[in-house]
């Protein structure tokens, strides 16, 4: 499975799933990260986590650990 | 009144995400006009403003930013109650104001289709469209209020433009709009709602909302459920369960559906009327972020923001503090030269006076701290820093949330409890609050400086470079950080143990903070401060007072002066005239006839017969393996309002008197002469060493003396529980460390 925190920075994809369910899931799903949308590494802190991405014209960013869980296709 | 608008008051709920302007439009609505209260039971704050249009009158109330109408905890649950009428004596607002910024479109509408499934007249004000515009995107904003079926109204509100028509719009939907009728869900899911709603309604005498029937299928978290469904009602709670499968069976999983069904919603809604350049032109937001979070140029930055964050509450706030510090003692001596002295004026200027003192005196801090973090939000600047910081902070169990509240505690845990409102999640919240006291503040520094200069050796090592007294000091900073620590990670282990809470932070895009915001951020908090943490640290203050003021014998106390004058008598008639002896004597007898040294062994004397010196004494023998003699026991049980006092206590038994200024470099030395030369009563020897000075160091390093805090964290946490708690732990921290502290260093120090 090909993860989000798997991105080159300015690499963009399109998440497939989020695979673990819950509260990261739910606030997932509020802030946009839903199946087919597009999303783009912009970079990650200067000590490594958390990482940043661009998606439906803003930045957002959550722990390594997090993005690890959502399940994409490269674009 | 010619008027065919209604006259009474419009009541309006304004809705919106984090970072949309909705704090500038609110405070560019309601002025001055507005207060802030509380909702029962919960932290959110309740802000209700109100303002006119010609004749009309408004009534706003402002919600908590977020950015989804899902509630999973009572602070969550307040907008949704709000806008749906709920509770004892609510009504449902007329309209819903719904602020969302035009830069941001897609996220934001995702709010408003939930907004819009409420039920309300709804008004959209489209916010930011300058910055909009600036990006190169275009909108049809006529196309988009009509798909959406409400009125749509352009506006700057940092600039003010564009409120008139919002205002009008706001007359023009209260009187004559029809509610939204807004499902984007598929047809699966309407008729399984269709169906509960009928099933939990049958037997209710007020109807659910239909909105919150829907919330409780999609929200497979449990706080619904357990607030809306009686566990007594059997199989509702199971029919639920059947919903859900049966939904996700049809592909349709919760609480997946949702966001799917409505981010399809905002696609169909914005399809071909909104228009984002394809090439990402680099906007001044993207370039400022680049150098932000550059692993150098970032770091830099944000260690210059912080270190000029800290500076400023710790050097800044000084001056105003003295203000304060040197009003209070100039009411005080006046006060004092118009009354005799007595019980009732030492009232009035030790408890009274002294009492408003200690709470004003905290208000530069606040107002400075509040200033700053309302710039760091408006500007989009703060959730960077909580970026930037939360690697460091993930290794205790917090967050990057967690950094400035912290950072502001080294300088006063007061504000720096109070600014820990920006960490969302409860449990992190209530970890951090609970360690924020074992910063070293500066109140602590006159302890640490006092005690230091007068015991510690003033070595140096490495050619000059590093001290002895200055390696000290970092350790007692270093002891609190490190208790910290561990205390956060035990916490986070046991008593708040729970999932690790999402770090899925927007990073707003930079823009320039609004003055206006920051003076109402400040006002707010420095109100706040006063009216509910202030009277707690004032009636602590009196009591305190009390308990050092009584029981007052005046005669038993002259009885014991005149004791110790006669026994310095006769030990002068005992030296022969013309010795040394004789006129050492007669010096010690003069010194002893002066007014001033009389008021001050009277006030130590007053003091030891003082319920409080009584405690003092009556602890001794729990303070004595700490190194500690009575006094010390009894200075350190007096400075429960404020860690700092302990020192003017000390002063007071020393025959120092009362208005010692620890502050000051005269007083601070007379203060360690007098410590240098204290003795036991019993041995003779002296009470002061290395080992005693360093445990009470450690002591004051851990201990929760400090009234001011426990009230803010009464405040913040809406319950006693929280610091009772606090006070507890952190007591016996400090008692054990400054044990440890002694019984160690005075084995290797002997």
């Amino acid at each position: 499975m090909t993860t989000l925190a798997q991105l080159d920075r300015g690499q963009s994809a399109q998440v497939v799933q989020i695979a673990r369910g819950g509260e990261l899931a739910q606030r997932l799903l509020e802030m946009g990260v839903t199946p087919g949308v597009a999303i783009r590494f912009v970079g990650a802190a200067p000590l490594g986590d958390p990482l940043e991405f661009e998606l439906r014209g803003y930045r957002l960013c959550m722990r390594r650990t997090e993005a690890e869980q959502i399940e994409i296709q490269l674009s | 009144m010619s008027s065919t608008v209604s006259l009474s008051t419009l009541r309006i709920a304004l809705v919106g995400n984090p970072n949309t302007g909705k704090s500038t439009l609110f405070n560019a609505l309601a002025g001055i006009n507005q207060r802030v209260g509380n909702y029962p039971g919960v932290t959110v704050e309740k802000k209700v403003g109100r303002f006119k249009n010609v004749e009309q009158t408004f009534e706003i109330i402002d919600l908590p930013g977020t950015y989804s109408l899902a509630p999973r905890s009572p602070d969550e649950m307040v907008a949704v109650d709000v806008l749906l009428g709920r509770g004892s004596g609510m009504s449902p607002p007329d309209i819903v104001l719904s602020i969302i910024d035009a830069a941001n479109l897609q996220r934001n509408l995702y709010l408003v289709s939930q907004v819009l499934s409420c039920g309300l007249p709804t008004v959209i004000a489209l916010n930011m469209v300058d910055v909009a515009a600036e990006r190169g995107i275009e909108m049809d904003v006529a196309t988009l209020s009509e798909r959406l079926g409400v009125p749509v109204i352009p506006i700057q509100a940092n600039r003010g433009q564009g409120l008139d028509e919002l205002k009008t719009a706001l007359i023009k939907a209260a009187t004559q709009s029809t509610p939204p009728d807004h499902d984007p869900f598929p047809p699966v899911f309407r008729q399984h709602a269709d169906q509960l709603a009928n099933e939990l309604n049958r037997d209710r005498a007020e109807s659910l909302p239909r909105y919150l029937v829907g919330r409780l299928i999609l929200d497979n978290n449990g706080y619904l459920e357990h607030q809306l469904l009686p566990s007594e009602t059997p199989g509702q709670r199971e029919q639920l369960a059947a919903i859900r499968q049966s939904l996700a069976a049809k592909g349709l999983p919760v609480p997946a559906v949702e966001a799917i069904s409505r981010y399809e919603w905002v696609a169909k809604i914005l399809d071909g009327i909104v228009h984002i350049p394809d090439e990402r032109h680099l906007t001044v937001s993207d370039g400022i972020d680049h150098v932000l979070t550059n692993k150098v140029w970032g770091t830099l930055v944000l260690l210059a923001v912080m270190a000029l964050l800290f500076s400023s509450i710790f050097v800044l706030a000084e001056p105003a503090m003295n203000v304060v510090d040197d009003g209070v003692g100039w009411l005080g001596d006046s006060v004092s030269s118009l009354l005799p002295e007595g019980a009732l004026r030492s009232l009035i200027v030790d408890g009274i006076i002294g009492g408003v003192g200690a709470v004003v005196i905290f208000l530069p801090q606040i107002l400075i701290l509040f200033a700053f973090i309302a710039v760091l939000e408006d500007c989009g600047y703060m959730a960077r820093a909580a970026y930037l910081m939360d690697r460091l902070m993930a290794g205790v169990g917090l967050s990057g949330r967690s950094f400035i509240p912290l950072l502001s505690s080294f300088a006063c845990a007061v504000p720096g409890i109070m600014a820990t409102r920006v960490i969302e999640n409860r449990r992190d919240r209530l970890a951090t609050i609970l360690i924020a006291p074992l910063m070293s503040c500066s109140a602590r520094l006159p302890v640490y400086v006092i005690l230091i200069g007068a015991f510690v050796p003033a070595h140096t090592y490495f050619g000059g470079i590093v001290g002895l007294r200055g390696l000290t000091l970092l350790a007692m900073y270093l002891v609190g950080i490190i208790v910290a620590v561990v205390v956060a990670w035990l916490l986070k282990k046991t008593l708040l143990r729970g999932e690790t809470p999402p770090f899925v932070l927007e990073l707003p895009s930079y823009k320039l903070p609004s003055l206006r915001t920051v003076f109402f951020r400040m006002k707010e908090r420095g109100w706040d401060f006063l009216q509910r943490a202030g009277t707690v640290i004032f009636a602590v203050t009196i009591v305190v007072w009390a308990l050092a003021y009584y029981p007052r014998n005046e005669a038993q106390v002259a009885e014991m002066v005149a004791a110790e004058r006669s026994e310095l008598e006769s030990q002068a008639t005992a030296t022969q005239p013309g010795t040394p002896d004789y006129d050492r004597a007669q010096q010690s007898l003069a010194e002893f006839d002066q007014r001033e040294n009389l008021d001050h062994l009277a006030a130590s004397l007053h003091q030891q017969q003082s319920f409080l010196g009584r405690a003092g004494q009556f602890i001794e023998p729990a303070v004595r393996p700490l190194g500690w003699d009575w006094r010390i026991g009894c200075a350190a049980i007096a400075s429960f309002p404020a860690r700092e006092v302990v020192m003017g206590v000390l002063g007071v038994i020393y025959n120092l008197g009362s208005d010692l200024d620890v502050g000051s470099e005269g007083d601070q030395s007379r203060l360690q002469e007098r410590l240098q030369a204290a003795r036991w009563d019993d041995t003779g020897e002296r009470v002061y060493n290395l080992p005693v000075a360093l445990s009470l160091m450690v002591f004051f390093a851990l201990c929760a003396q400090c009234a001011a805090t426990l009230a803010v964290i009464r405040r913040e946490t809406n319950s006693w529980r929280w610091p009772v708690f606090t006070f507890t732990y952190m007591t016996m921290l400090a008692y054990v460390g400054a044990l440890a502290t002694y019984q160690i260093t005075s084995r290797l120090w002997l």
